[in-house]
């Protein structure tokens, strides 16, 4: 009988995706026996831990601490203590996060302070129960290669999932029946003592428009464009259908377009049902973050590009006259 | 008294690399790297340099150490944040650091830094392109006991404290925290700065300064790694592209735009 900790995220007072997400990851590696619990952190975690109940999860550690709002997330100091706390009392042999902002930083440090070992941004993992030792794969050297590798004997074994890897129908919502998760209260506050760093403020920079993440069809710009005015015709195509526009990290560095709209491993992760790209080479970095697209289209000069390996159509020529002509068909086909 | 501003850096093999050049060997699980392509010095680890002398050139007495741990350094590519402007290069070179894991190059951080300190700030990269771990720094700050801002796009240094602004993927925050304080620092800082002749000049005439991880009271329990790699592989790619062409490149876009509203993608 091991124990697997879940740690679910809280965005403005509600759980995020994320929560269902791991309870699902978690099956790979519960055996029979093995109770799952999620911990929900926050200022004031009750409607999340209420949703939390849903999941399948025997029960929620609910974990309520005036320095753990906004996640925490002013250096993350409060939820590195509180986890770190729940750890040393509950003994889990498997903490998961999501590997988003908050689990790729709580993670790690959890693991450091409690002296066992870490994975990043797994897609998948493996064993027969949770007191094994997990098998984790995950992505390596921009996702040009793969590595799976096995925890050695000390618990917790704690790991961040990729997002959407594992994909539950989102969060239960209001009508889903309540599970039998008791709802435990767990009291943090000696622990996380006073935090060293603050946050001072959040600033929001909204892309006008569909989110990258939320967009049905992605336009995407990189390096081949040359400079900035061609994000412009680009900006134009994704106005026509309705998309959001992205772009490489080399277009973005070069100051092209504003690092908002950068997709890859170091950016954002898209998922749209078509990913049309002009001037994108396609270095697994980038393909790191549009691996969700359904299809991927390739617009590039060089018939070699690594793109052409992941698209599933493609256009060998110049982005601005193959633009020419697509853009004018578009035009016709939706009178747009 | 001077600031002191430590950067870790990491030599990788180049990202840039085609992926069509990309291979590994299985049986040693390892990344080989194609002939005549030279490692480079980590990309956000330079972006992390910049930062260290944004911090230098906002004024005062600040002074960078570079740091790196690993084995089989190439000292034109090591020497690349000095010849950017930084002060002084630390290396622990060893044979025995070669595919130290992410745990184990933290250890070995803390105790160099803690042999050269004290320091202000330690800066990094907020990943590697190799590993792509982004844990390194996480698990510096756990062994040093310091706070840990991570992703920072810009950083001012005052009296006793720092303030960063931290990219995410909708804007940004800001932080405050005392120091000393490990930063990892992203691309969206802005882009590093490239060597002067001056600076490259500077630079071969500085010599690293060298540890071992037994001169840092290390032993090989301190290196073993957390979790034990079994594979290491390419994955196959099973997507096959249908290249549209046309009677020119405007053809060839407009019978895309057809196919993909064939598809109904578009």
């Amino acid at each position: 009988m091991a124990l697997i900790l879940l740690v679910a995220e809280v965005e403005g007072g509600s759980l995020t995706d994320i929560g269902g997400q791991l309870a699902l990851a978690a099956k790979n590696v519960a055996g029979a026996g093995d109770e799952i619990a999620v911990a929900v952190m926050s200022d004031d975690p009750t409607a999340a831990a209420e949703s939390a109940a849903r999941l399948d999860v025997s029960t929620v550690f609910s974990i309520a601490h005036p320095a753990l709002a906004e996640g925490g997330t002013g250096g993350f100091d409060a939820p590195v203590s509180a986890l770190a706390a729940l750890c040393s009392e509950k003994q889990p042999s498997v903490v998961l996060l999501g590997k988003t902002d908050f689990g790729s930083n709580v993670g790690p440090r959890v693991a450091f302070r409690l002296g066992s070992g870490f994975a990043q941004d797994c897609i998948d993992l493996r064993a027969e129960s949770a007191a094994d030792r997990i098998a984790i794969t995950r992505p390596v050297h921009g996702g040009n290669a793969m590595a799976v590798y096995r925890f050695r004997d000390r618990d917790p074994q704690v790991a961040t999932i990729r997002p959407n890897v594992f994909d539950p129908e989102g969060v239960p919502d209001e009508g889903t029946p309540t599970g039998a998760a008791e709802i435990v209260q767990f009291d943090a506050a000696a622990a996380i003592g006073e935090t060293r760093s603050r946050l001072i403020e959040v600033v929001a920079e909204e892309s006008k428009g569909v989110r990258l993440e939320d967009a049905d069809v992605v336009i995407s710009g990189g390096r081949g464009l040359g400079g900035p005015a061609p994000f412009e015709r680009l900006q134009e195509l994704t106005d026509i259908l309705g998309g959001a526009l992205g772009a490489s990290r080399a277009a973005c560095d070069a100051g092209w377009i504003d690092h908002g709209h950068q997709i890859g491993l170091t950016g954002k992760s898209i998922s749209p049902r078509v990913y049309i790209t002009f001037g994108i080479s396609g270095a697994s970095q980038h393909m790191a973050g549009c691996s969700g697209a359904k299809a991927i289209v390739a617009i590039n000069k060089d018939a070699d590009a690594n793109i052409f390996k992941e698209a599933r159509f493609g256009v060998v020529g110049d982005w601005e006259k193959v633009l020419n002509g697509f853009m004018a068909t578009v035009q016709e086909l939706t009178g747009n | 008294m001077a600031i002191r501003v430590v950067v870790c850096v990491k030599q990788v093999p180049d990202p840039d690399t085609p992926a069509s050049a990309f291979s590994v060997d299985e049986a040693a699980k390892v990344v080989v790297t194609p002939p005549g392509t030279p490692p480079v010095v980590n990309g956000f680890d330079l972006h992390a340099t910049e930062a260290a002398l944004r911090v230098k050139d906002a004024g005062g007495d600040v002074e960078i150490t570079v740091l790196a741990v690993g084995s089989d350094f190439v000292m034109d590519v090591v020497k690349r944040p000095l010849s950017m402007g930084a002060d002084e290069l630390v290396l622990v070179d060893d044979p025995s650091l070669a595919g130290l894991d992410a745990s184990g190059t933290a250890r070995v951080l803390a105790a160099a830094i803690e042999k050269q300190g004290p320091f202000d700030l330690i800066l990094c990269g907020r990943q590697a392109s190799d590993w792509d771990n982004a844990h390194v720094p996480l698990g510096l700050a756990e062994i040093l006991n310091l706070p840990c801002i991570t992703f920072a796009r810009k950083i001012d240094m005052s009296d006793g404290s720092v303030r960063v602004e931290r990219a995410l993927t909708d804007g940004y925050q800001v932080v405050e925290a005392p120091t000393p304080c490990v930063i990892t620092v992203t691309n969206e800082l802005g882009e590093a700065r490239y060597p002067t002749l001056r600076g490259i000049m500077a630079a071969t005439r500085k010599a690293p300064t060298n540890l071992t991880p037994s001169e840092l009271g290390l032993n090989s329990d301190d290196l073993a790694p957390a979790l034990d790699l079994e594979r290491l592989f390419v994955p196959e790619s099973d997507r096959n592209v249908e290249v549209i062409e046309g009677d020119d490149e405007e053809d060839a876009g407009r019978r895309l735009a057809l196919r993909l509203r064939e598809e109904n993608l578009i």
